[in-house]
């Protein structure tokens, strides 16, 4: 490095190879471009064709691959699919990669999801095809049975134009057959039933069997923060453009002295900006390897959420508290996008349809801000300044979520209204949040996104209700002054008029289920 | 002995010949083909303005750009800068008029694909903007046309409607839809010796594009291959559409010397490529007091885009099938091919049939609706007769009427009546959640309308090993093509359908071949292909039947052997003989479908060779507080005469249904005032998922119906006419919010839609 040089990021830095884990071997990328993702990698590089693009936007599945990951307490791998069109290749570090040549190239025999795929006629042109295998498979090694719902939501992100998905469904049904009848669960059991054994090992639940992997992928750790300088200028540090620091505080000094820095963390909106717009960012700083950023902390009185969480991690826990949001979630993207998406990412990405928004202004949640070594807490509600315009301030990024634990007799809803049910952006999103105290009085958070710049509380619909008896004349009022509060924009995912319309009548969805709740529920 | 070694692979549930290799990523797709080290990748840039004149095209910055090797605009073509296959009217680069957003303007190769995208974005092109027409209803009142208008007329439809007991009248618009193959438009061309171009082409025409190379290289077909595989999806957009990027990456190949690859990405895909035509359809019916129509009159405007492309047919199809299933003694039907500024818009499984049949039936509902009965009950009054009313407007005679028989039984097995009363009481219970239910029918017309393209070639070769290969002009796009007629000659020679190897459509095997398209693949490939099975079969009959002494008829196939007289060996063993004693083991087939003839002037005669039918019922749930439904269950009964295939016939079935569910309800093409197109990708054009399918799916295929007219094992046509199934959908949605709705509901029925069609005060 050139000692000449601004020398304020961390002392460890030094440049090293993406090391990752494909088919038992350990793979050193040194030579890639910069902004090359998995999927180009795979098929560019490695000539592994199996891999396809059908979108570049992770919005269709055909590039569809599973990631493997070290436990927390690194005694087994954790698998999870991901988009390798949005897998910004320096991510890779430290993980493990399936693709679908990864189930079939060594083995004479098909993998049980392949067979099934081929024995219930689930593929037609064949170009979704490794995309679905790749999700089937996923789940293959994380349950050992299935039903019908599950399958709509581990192939939601995952598009086929051919065959109506009927066919597919079905494979996945029935995919478990094709090993076993059993399946071993438990490691070591006695009566091993080698064809479902030869499955297993590739990876998955039982951590005996992955001995060789596991041992690979612990040579995979890096104590140190992991560099990646353009390819060009290895030795000069204002040219790094990629940096994956360990810990909290390595990610603060890097943001500090690196105005230009900007933060990668499941990378579902960066990548986008990548593969779409050609967006060359001088300086990524990966907060996926940051223990730390990676927690979610429940006290008494909140639920504090990392900064590196996954949807797929939070969502589970939010759950837990609020069990009423589960429609809502799976309409949250795709499985994959939640695998790697984050809630700081939703969050920061400042977006007027961040699906997650609208629940978290209800619920009061707090954004904790760090700068070097110093912390504010800013109310969310106070983060959005203009249209993806944030509050953060240069030199300082979210370190993690606080969200209040759940009130007493609270009624908590969150809508989202799109052209199709899963995997699309909202053209409302709605979340109330109605309580009661001992005296009978009622006081209501109400927050839409997409009727806005920003996404919004609806200030003077909620004081209207809160000063008012609970019933159907001050729902069709409020409906008025809501009308009148928000002045959507028309685009292609809805009118204005529409996004209006629907706001208002979420709102009596939601207040008349509350005050009536005898009627049948009102959600299609 | 005979009858029973018939039919042993046909009827069979066999596998998508490919089926393995699509499970292991294994099946190569165009871009999957190992690149040569030289190769380029070409990108193309597109016009910012829906109409305008170029009044100057600077491209230095884009050669300047990193790994930028060659550059061509309009001038830069040696031939027919012409890509469209009908009129030439489609510039395959714009010269100095634009007339949509996205036209290609310029293309441009680089060292990476990357580096070629990048390229385009630093053009710095000078418009002379001019005023754009985007809609049909624009178009139309502005009598911009790009086609002639076409008028049909049958029986008296203005006195029948005058006199019926009852008028209605109304419009409705229909929108387009994107065909959304998985994999995008691609080609690879690579220059050959003395001038000579090899190009693989993800098309479903191979033949054309290799007329429109040939011609943008100003060389002779002779010089031009073409060569493709397979494609990941096709549904028409693969039809006149390839022939463009085909011609591009020739000519950039043919510039550089190098193999130069052309593959468009989603966006760019989705912005320059033409689509399903979208529809304003105007109406005026007159019917009885039981709703049986005594004359009806049809306004077509169709958005056909800046080119005619294969507009002409498809409009002319549109015509064919505003009948559907119903017999309208007194219609008039106006055709309006409307020129405007979008992109071109093009084939899209059904080719227009789609549109007229969503007019019939969305008149029908109307009636249903205004005389307050069942839908059905107006279908039946209305559908074609077996001995009389089943004369066409078009004046065809329907002799192979099932449309009774379908319904019917999908009536029973359904339990529609039942399920009818059950939705009408949980409606009555229910305030922001409507249940609908509708049962409707599909008669498809088979055959190309114009009538040269109803021709096939195959080319079968056996080699002394007795293997086979196996080439036609089809091209398979996922239908299972291939594996269908690899089933027709393993049945006529008795051997294992594996014995038979599947070889790429080329261009320089089987020439001068019509698309694959208008469902006709296996009905004109398979009986090619069967003819040259048979022509060898008669060969290696009179050699054995010499041979052994024996007459003709002794000389039989089975299991894998040939039977001869007592005795009976191997058909390698029959095939090694035969090359031994110097018989020919190679033929060509062809075929050209009998019986069919149009007049265009009088637009009557019998443009199809037989119909296809099927019927579809469908069961839906509205949330009329945001207009959204999710589709509970569909029972569909489908004809496909006596099945080539089951399993693959069933996959067409549901994959075509899904197919028209997404086109009236999610998929939502959108342009800007400008005419940009602003769902160009999966992020904004959303097509069905697994969870829009009904969890309660019921298909079955009508048993017993074998085609009345002599096709390949009497089997029908099945890849386009289910796509018209999803048309139970729509309608489903429709009776679903009939009781709070108060105006028409648009297609797509997304939520918006819906919500715009229910009354306001329904809350209070
Ligand atoms: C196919 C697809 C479907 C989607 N569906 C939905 C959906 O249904 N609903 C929805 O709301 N969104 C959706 N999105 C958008 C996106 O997935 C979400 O917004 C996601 O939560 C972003 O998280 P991420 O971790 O991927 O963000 P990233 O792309 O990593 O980052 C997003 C932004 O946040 C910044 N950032 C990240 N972490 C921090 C931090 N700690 N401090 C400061 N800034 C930070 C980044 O610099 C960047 O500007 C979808 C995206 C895709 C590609
Ligand atoms: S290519 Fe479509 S999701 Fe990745
Ligand atoms: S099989 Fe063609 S997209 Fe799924």
């Amino acid at each position: 490095m050139n000692p000449k040089k601004k020398q304020a990021l961390p002392k460890t830095i030094q440049h090293q190879p993406v090391r990752f884990v494909l088919d038992g071997e350990l793979i050193d990328v040194n030579d890639y471009t910069t902004n090359q993702t998995l999927l180009e990698y795979l098929r560019d590089t490695l000539q592994r064709k199996g891999t396809k693009e059908g979108c570049a936007e992770g919005d269709c599945g055909a590039c569809t691959v599973v990631l493997g990951q070290l436990s927390e307490d690194k005694e087994s791998i954790q698998l999870s699919t991901s988009n390798a069109c949005l897998q910004y290749l320096p991510t890779l570090d430290g993980k493990q990669v399936f693709t679908v040549e990864s189930l079939g190239s060594e083995l004479a025999d098909l993998h049980p999801v392949q067979r099934s795929l081929v024995e219930h006629h689930g593929s037609q042109c064949g170009f979704c095809t490794p995309g679905f295998v790749m999700s089937l498979f996923w789940l293959y090694k994380n349950k050992t049975q299935t039903c019908y719902q599950e399958l709509l939501e581990v192939l939601s992100g995952n598009i086929c134009r051919c065959t109506g998905y009927r066919s597919i469904l079905d494979a996945g049904l029935h995919m478990y057959k094709y090993a076993s009848s059993v399946i071993p669960t438990v490691p070591n059991t006695e009566d091993k039933n080698p064809e479902a054994e030869k499955w297993m090992s590739l990876a998955g639940p039982s951590p005996t069997q992955n001995n060789a992997n596991l041992a690979l992928l612990k040579r995979c750790v890096r104590k140190t923060t992991f560099a990646q300088y353009a390819q060009e200028e290895r030795q000069d540090p204002s040219k790094l453009h990629y940096l994956a620091p360990q810990s909290t505080e390595d990610l603060a000094s890097i943001v500090l002295d690196r105005p230009d820095a900007t933060l990668l963390a499941g990378g579902t909106d960066i990548g986008v900006s990548i593969t779409k717009a050609f967006t060359e960012f001088p300086l990524l700083v990966y907060t996926g390897n940051i223990k730390a950023l990676k927690k979610i902390n429940i006290t008494a009185n909140q639920t504090e959420v990392g900064s590196a969480v996954t949807l797929s991690q939070i969502i589970p826990t939010l759950l837990s508290e609020y069990p009423e949001l589960e429609d809502f979630f799976k309409r949250f993207a795709s499985l994959p996008i939640r695998n790697i998406a984050t809630l700081a990412g939703n969050i920061c990405n400042a977006s007027p349809v961040g699906d997650s928004i609208p629940l978290l202004l209800c619920l009061d949640s707090h954004l904790k801000l760090r700068t070097g070594n110093s912390h504010r807490v800013l109310p969310l509600s106070e983060f959005y300044l203009g249209y993806q315009k944030t509050a953060l301030q240069t030199g300082e990024f979210l370190e993690s979520i606080q969200i209040p634990r759940r009130g007493q007799s609270a009624h908590l809803a969150s809508f989202k209204v799109s052209k199709r049910h899963d995997q699309d952006i909202s053209a409302v999103c709605a979340a109330f949040y109605l309580k009661h105290n001992d005296r009978s009085e009622h006081s209501i958070k109400i927050a839409y996104g997409g009727m806005a710049a920003i996404p919004k509380r609806a200030t003077a619909t909620e004081d209207f209700i809160n000063n008012n008896h609970l019933n159907t004349e001050t729902i069709l009022q409020a409906m008025n002054i809501l009308k009148q509060e928000f002045t959507p924009l028309s685009d292609f995912r809805a009118s204005a008029e529409y996004r209006s319309k629907v706001a208002g009548n979420l709102l009596y969805r939601f207040l008349n289920e509350v005050i009536y709740p005898d009627t049948p529920p009102a959600t299609a | 002995m005979k009858t029973e070694t018939q039919n042993s692979h046909i009827g069979e549930t066999l596998g998508h010949d490919s089926a393995i290799l699509h499970v292991r990523g294994s099946a190569r797709f165009t871009d999957d083909i190992r690149e040569p080290r030289d190769i380029l990748h070409a990108a193309i840039g597109l016009s910012e303005y829906a109409h305008a004149t170029l009044v100057q095209v600077d491209l230095e910055k884009v050669r300047q750009a990193p790994g930028v090797i060659a550059v061509i605009t309009a001038k830069d073509i040696p031939g027919a800068n012409n890509f469209g296959a009908v009129l030439a009217d489609d510039p395959i680069l714009a010269d100095t008029l634009v007339e949509y957003h996205g036209q290609a303007i310029f293309a441009v190769a680089a060292t990476s694909a990357n580096a070629a995208r990048k390229a385009v974005l630093s053009a710095s092109i000078n418009y002379q903007d001019l005023p754009a027409i985007l809609t049909a209803r624009a178009a139309a009142e502005a009598h911009s046309y790009i086609l002639p208008t076409e008028k049909l007329d049958s029986g008296d439809s203005q006195s029948a409607i005058d006199s019926a007991c009852h008028q209605l009248s109304g419009e409705v618009n229909l929108g387009g839809q994107d065909q959304f193959y998985m994999e995008g438009q691609i080609a690879i061309a690579t220059p050959e010796e003395q001038g000579a171009m090899q190009i693989y082409s993800s098309t479903q025409h191979p033949s054309e594009v290799q007329h429109i190379v040939a011609q943008a290289l100003n060389i002779q077909s002779k010089d031009v291959t073409i060569i493709c595989r397979r494609m990941g999806g096709g549904f028409g957009g693969k039809e006149s559409q390839p022939s463009q990027f085909a011609a591009l990456a020739a000519i950039l190949a043919q510039k550089t010397k190098r193999p130069v690859k052309l593959r468009l990405d989603r966006d760019t895909d989705m912005r320059v490529t033409g689509k399903r035509h979208d529809f304003n359809i105007r109406y005026t019916v007159g019917f009885d007091k039981l709703g049986l129509i005594e004359g009806i009159e049809f306004k077509f405007s169709a958005r056909c885009g800046m080119s005619a492309d294969l507009s002409g047919a498809i409009n002319d199809r549109t015509m064919f099938h505003c009948d559907n299933a119903y017999y309208l003694p007194n219609i008039s039907i106006q055709s309006y091919r409307c020129k405007t500024n979008t992109v071109s818009n093009t084939a899209f499984r059904g080719f227009g049939g789609p549109q007229g049949m969503f007019a019939i039936e969305y008149v029908i509902d109307e009636i249903a609706r205004y005389l307050n009965k069942d839908p059905l009950s107006i279908r039946r009054k209305n559908f074609y007769g077996i001995k009389n009313r089943n004369i066409t407007p078009y004046q065809q005679k329907i002799r192979d009427n099932v449309i009774w028989r379908i319904v019917s039984e999908l009536q029973t097995t359904s339990d529609y009546q039942q399920r009818k009363q059950d939705i009408a009481e949980f409606n009555a219970n229910s305030r922001f959640q409507k249940r609908g239910i509708a049962l409707t029918p599909v008669k498809f017309g088979i055959s190309f309308t114009a009538l040269h393209l109803n021709q096939a070639g195959a080319l079968v070769h056996i080699y002394q090993d007795g293997s086979i290969h196996l080439n036609h002009g089809g091209t398979e796009m996922g239908q299972g093509l291939f594996t269908k007629v690899a089933q027709v000659v393993a049945e006529e020679f008795q051997v294992r359908p594996d014995l038979i190897k599947i070889t790429a459509t080329d261009t320089s095997k089987v020439p001068n071949t019509s698309a694959t398209a208008a469902s006709s693949g296996s009905d004109l490939n398979g009986k090619a292909a069967q003819q040259a099975a048979l022509i060898i079969k008669a060969r290696l009959i009179d050699f054995a039947a010499d041979k052994y002494d024996i007459h003709t008829s002794e000389v039989i196939f089975k299991d894998s052997r040939v039977y001869i007289g007592d005795q009976s060996l191997p058909f390698e063993d029959l095939i090694n003989q035969a090359y031994m004693a110097r018989i020919s083991l190679s033929s060509t087939g062809f075929y050209r479908t009998p019986k069919i003839h149009f007049d265009r002037t009088t637009f009557t005669g019998n443009p199809f060779y037989y119909f296809s039918y099927g019927a579809a019922v469908s069961e839906v749930l509205v949330d009329t507080l945001t207009g959204e439904h999710r589709l509970l269950r569909t029972d569909i009964l489908h004809d496909c005469g006596n099945s080539l295939n089951p399993a693959l016939d069933i996959g067409q079935i549901e994959g075509g249904f899904m197919q028209g569910v997404g086109w009236l309800t999610s998929e939502e093409l959108c342009f800007s005032d400008q005419g940009e197109l602003e769902t160009h990708a999966p992020s904004t054009y959303k097509v069905p998922l697994c969870s829009d399918t009904p969890e309660d799916f019921r298909v079955n295929i009508l048993r017993h119906n074998p085609n009345k007219e002599n096709t390949i094992y009497r089997s029908k046509a099945v890849g386009e006419p289910p796509l018209m199934l999803g048309l139970s959908v729509f309608f489903a949605i429709k009776d679903a919010i009939s009781s709070i709705a108060n105006s028409a509901l648009q297609a797509p029925a997304t939520p918006e839609s819906v919500l715009n069609t229910i009354k306001q005060n329904h809350l209070s």
